[in-house]
């Protein structure tokens, strides 16, 4: 068991810089996601910490030690890799030993140890059979079996679940999540689906142009992104213009909300995050946005608006259905927004105005 | 995604430098031994463009430069021309005794091309057995000799070589490309040419340039068939042979000349095929249709007809195995007479064609794994340089690095002039090349995260290679290592310069035996070497597994 701390790291090939300077603190037992859209430098990180990926700049340790030139072998780490590479020229149950075999234990030590993995991840009744008979979701678990079995610090795993039809991924995530409270160990998990994200971890890390926008749990992220990134990011959103005029906020349309977070926010042109569950359509009243409906798709439990606001700004926004017919295109329409839930961010994008911490400072 | 590029004295920096050693010594260091000899006088030590001026001003040498451009550019395009619609027809339609067909193709690249030249003589020559019949009848055939001979000999040995080329090819073309062709209006023999030929182009281009650079290193041909029509590797030979002193320096030269020649056509080859380089992959590959009518009948004629002359020579140099012989004539009657007397007198060279390629062949498979790995998977400038330096033998003919390692190694302190090592590192360096190529394309389809899930599991560097990456390599390499194999028991060009008697092999064997006119003991010979290429194939089959060829 470890925790992890990486300060200041760097990451460079030739002149390009992928990490310029970043900082995290996972802690011992937590299942960590790095999460960001492909090319932000999650699994160049992940690689770092497994030390397939050579560190250009600052720390990282396991615990007090300073594993920046240690040989990946010694690391002892468990790694589950994108495409499983389980070792096609060995048995299930080999695969399942090798780590243990490298580590000189005594065979019936390795008998008793494989097994148990085996049976943990399920696996036990292939542990004679080629992997090439099994199928991916059987192949995932001999991965897992065989980073667990020689008791790892921590566990690395670099988007497991993409090869796997979406069944099989919603299985396996839970399998994947069982698994690593039971065992209780360190985990830094790398996906670039959100949902899944959202779904495993106690702690996710946004990553973005190799520079870490928000670490928090799965329901901060979502609910008070720390700036416009991760607010576009994680699940669906509308930008919407607006101003902060004595602590209300106005929109070009005129319509005003008096919001108690603003109190010590000095008046500014912002940018507003109205998630599609955000806004309220109403058919006649004075306030709110006017806007046009212009398409709509029922689609069971909820229905989907797209509203064309003023300046032909277009918002989505999602109700859940109604025993009512819905609003048909051309429909005109008021929008309010519910005004505890929205983010408010500042021209710039870089800051959340609604979090404490941005008035704090 | 790639770690540091640069060089790291750990166990691959040492295997990197060691195999720079190699290459140094052993190709490096021949080649700038023949281009010294090229451009020095012996007798005074001097700069000296004599021998290069000599070569040009004298039409009897220039001369044999355009017949190899001519001989080479004739065989390269009938092969094409012969080889690209069979195997599309062989893609495009179901042939009856298909599989048979197929194997008799293969063996018949497979086989040594002098074998052919000679088997030919038999057929077409003066006296030969078709000449003899049709003169009988009262007409006379065209002669074989000369630049006709080479080019019929040569494009019947190489287009199988094209064939197995765009078989491969056209097995990566997605039938959808050839239904949307036809769905646009475009069929049959058009659709051939408007859209099956620029799809395999690539290939054309590749296989054009293996033909090529074949025919134009090719010696044995040309010396048997060529007669008065004088090639390149031909004079390079017999200039180097010449028992007259002062002609080393002349033929170091000619080398040279033979060696930029190749290097241009290479070059020339690559900026072609690089603009119209593209992948292909096929979901769907073509699928055999049954032909109609007339063009069943066409389709298997055309099939039946080019195997069978491919074949030919192989079957009469076997059937001539088995006659009685008088002295060196062949008389009515079929004995084993011809096997006793190779058996007796050459026995030996029998055993040099296991054991030095077999030698080579443990070489090549240590030296090949090792460099793909370095290149695949250590990129960094020194293996760079491992990697344009394993590829030079592609471009330098046979006959040209027999002369240049015998140049470099024929006085203390190298002294291997005449060991069996030498033959064995010629061939190595000869035959590296492909099996590298083969070993690259292998490891490349290996995820790079197999082997780390073993270094994070605790394997070192080293074991992770030897324990994962070359288990999972090996099906390939094996089957790799037995084209290999059968390439260097029929290699003629190098040994033909290396060879002393206690280690002639088969190929250099058979060919004295023709020089001298001893065809029966030479027939006995090539069918022996042609069992050990049927038997090898079968073993590939086995192995592979219904796999198609790559060379």
């Amino acid at each position: 068991m470890s925790k992890i701390l990486i300060r200041n790291a760097v990451k460079r090939y030739g002149d390009h810089t992928v990490i310029p300077n970043l900082n995290l603190e996972i802690k011992d037992g937590e299942l960590f996601t790095l999460l960001g859209p492909s090319g932000c430098g999650k699994t160049t990180l992940l690689r770092m910490i497994a030390g397939f990926n050579s560190i250009e700049g600052g720390e990282i340790y396991f615990n007090d030690t300073r594993i920046n030139d240690m040989d990946p072998s010694r690391r002892n780490i468990g790694m589950v890799f994108q495409n499983y590479a389980i070792f096609p020229h060995l048995t299930v149950g080999d695969n399942v030993a090798f780590g243990l075999k490298n580590r000189k234990l005594e065979k019936e030590k390795i008998q008793v140890l494989t097994k148990q993995y085996l049976e943990l991840m399920q696996i036990a009744e292939y542990a004679a059979r080629m992997p090439n008979q099994l199928s991916g979701g059987q192949q995932q678990r001999i991965a897992l079996a065989r980073a667990l079995v020689i008791s790892p610090d921590v566990l690395l795993m670099d988007e497991p679940l993409s090869n796997l039809d979406a069944k099989l991924r919603l299985e396996m995530r839970s399998v994947i999540r069982h698994t690593q409270k039971s065992v209780g160990i360190t985990t830094v998990y790398v996906t670039h689906d959100q949902e899944e994200a959202m779904a495993i971890s106690d702690t996710i890390a946004v990553m973005d142009a190799g520079i870490i926008q928000h670490v928090g749990t799965p329901k901060d992220i979502y609910q008070r992104p720390k700036n416009l990134f991760v607010a576009n990011f994680i699940g669906r959103t509308n930008i919407v213009p607006a101003r902060i005029e004595q602590n209300t906020l106005v929109f070009p349309s005129g319509y005003r909300i008096k919001l108690e977070q603003l109190k010590q926010i000095e008046d500014q042109e912002v940018q507003c995050s109205i998630r599609p569950e955000e806004f309220v359509i109403s058919k006649q009243g004075d306030e709110g946005i006017h806007g046009i409906v212009k398409e709509y798709s029922y689609l069971g439990l909820n229905t989907h608006y797209a509203v064309e606001t003023q300046g032909s700004r277009m918002v989505e926004i999602v109700e859940e259905s109604s025993l009512e017919d819905e609003l048909k295109p051309g429909q005109k329409v008021l929008l309010q927004v519910k005004k505890d839930k929205i983010n408010i961010f500042n021209q710039e994008g870089s800051r959340n105005l609604i979090r404490s911490e941005a008035r704090e400072r | 995604m790639k770690g540091n590029r640069r060089f790291h004295l750990d166990i691959w920096g040492l295997v990197t430098l060691g195999i720079v050693g190699f290459y140094l010594l052993f190709l490096l260091y021949p080649m700038t031994s023949l281009l010294r000899q090229s451009i020095y006088d012996p007798l005074t030590g001097q700069f000296t463009m004599e021998n290069f001026i000599r070569f040009f001003s004298r039409s009897y040498y220039f001369d044999t430069l355009l017949n190899s451009f001519k001989v080479s550019l004739t065989a390269t395009f009938l092969s094409i021309i012969i080889g690209t619609p069979l195997a599309y027809l062989f893609a495009a339609y179901k042939i009856r005794g298909k599989a048979l067909l197929n194997v008799l193709i293969v063996i018949s690249s497979m086989s040594a091309p002098f074998i052919g030249a000679y088997s030919w003589i038999l057929l077409l020559g003066r006296s030969g057995v078709i000449t003899v019949f049709f003169r009988n009848l009262g007409i006379n055939l065209p002669d074989i000799y000369g630049f006709g001979g080479i080019v019929l000999v040569m494009s019947l040995q190489l287009f199988p070589l094209v064939f197995l080329y765009v078989k491969g090819a056209l097995a990566n073309i997605d039938n959808s490309l050839l239904e949307a062709a036809n769905n646009l209006g475009c069929s049959g023999v058009k659709c051939f040419f408007k859209v099956v030929i620029p799809l395999i182009t690539p290939t054309l281009l590749a296989a054009g340039l293996l033909v090529f650079m074949r025919s134009f290193a090719d010696f044995g041909t040309p010396m048997l068939i060529g007669e008065g029509y004088r090639t390149f590797p031909v004079v390079l030979y017999s200039e180097f042979i010449n028992e007259v002193k002062g002609n080393d320096g002349f033929a170091a030269a000619i080398a040279i000349i033979a060696i930029i020649i190749t290097t241009i056509v290479f070059l020339v080859q690559k900026y072609i095929s690089n603009k119209h380089a593209f992948e292909l992959n096929a979901l769907h590959p073509m699928e055999e249709k049954e032909p109609k009518k007339v063009r069943k009948i066409f389709v298997h004629s055309y099939s039946y007809l080019v195997v069978a002359i491919g074949v030919l020579p192989q079957v009469y140099v076997t059937y001539t195995s088995f006659k009685k012989t008088s002295g060196k004539i062949f008389i009515p009657g079929y004995s084993l007479s011809s096997y006793e007397t190779a058996f007796s007198k050459l026995g030996k060279s029998i055993q040099n064609t296991l054991v030095i390629p077999m030698l080579a062949l443990v070489v090549i498979i240590i030296i090949a794994v090792l460099i793909a790995y370095l290149v695949v998977r250590r990129r960094n400038t020194l293996t760079n340089t491992v990697d344009i330096l394993s590829m030079i033998p592609y471009i330098v003919p046979g006959t040209v690095l027999g002369i240049a390692l015998l140049t470099a190694f024929n006085k203390k302190p190298l002294l291997l002039s005449g060991t069996m090592l030498i033959m064995v590192i010629a061939l190595v360096i000869r035959r590296l090349p492909y099996t590298i190529r083969s070993s690259v394309a292998i490891l490349q389809q290996i995820p790079m995260s197999i082997e780390e899930a073993a270094r994070s599991l605790g394997a070192s560097k080293f074991k992770a290679f030897t324990h994962v990456t070359v288990p999972m390599m090996a099906a390939g390499i094996i089957s790799g290592a037995i084209l290999s194999w059968i390439m260097m028991i029929s290699e003629l060009s190098t040994a033909v310069i290396l060879y002393t008697g206690r280690t002639k092999t088969l190929t250099v064997a058979i060919f004295t035996e023709v020089l001298r006119g001893n065809y029966g003991v030479a027939a006995a010979l090539s069918t022996i070497l042609t069992t050990l290429t049927v038997i090898s194939l079968l073993l590939f089959n086995k192995i592979n597994a219904g796999k198609e060829i790559s060379l």
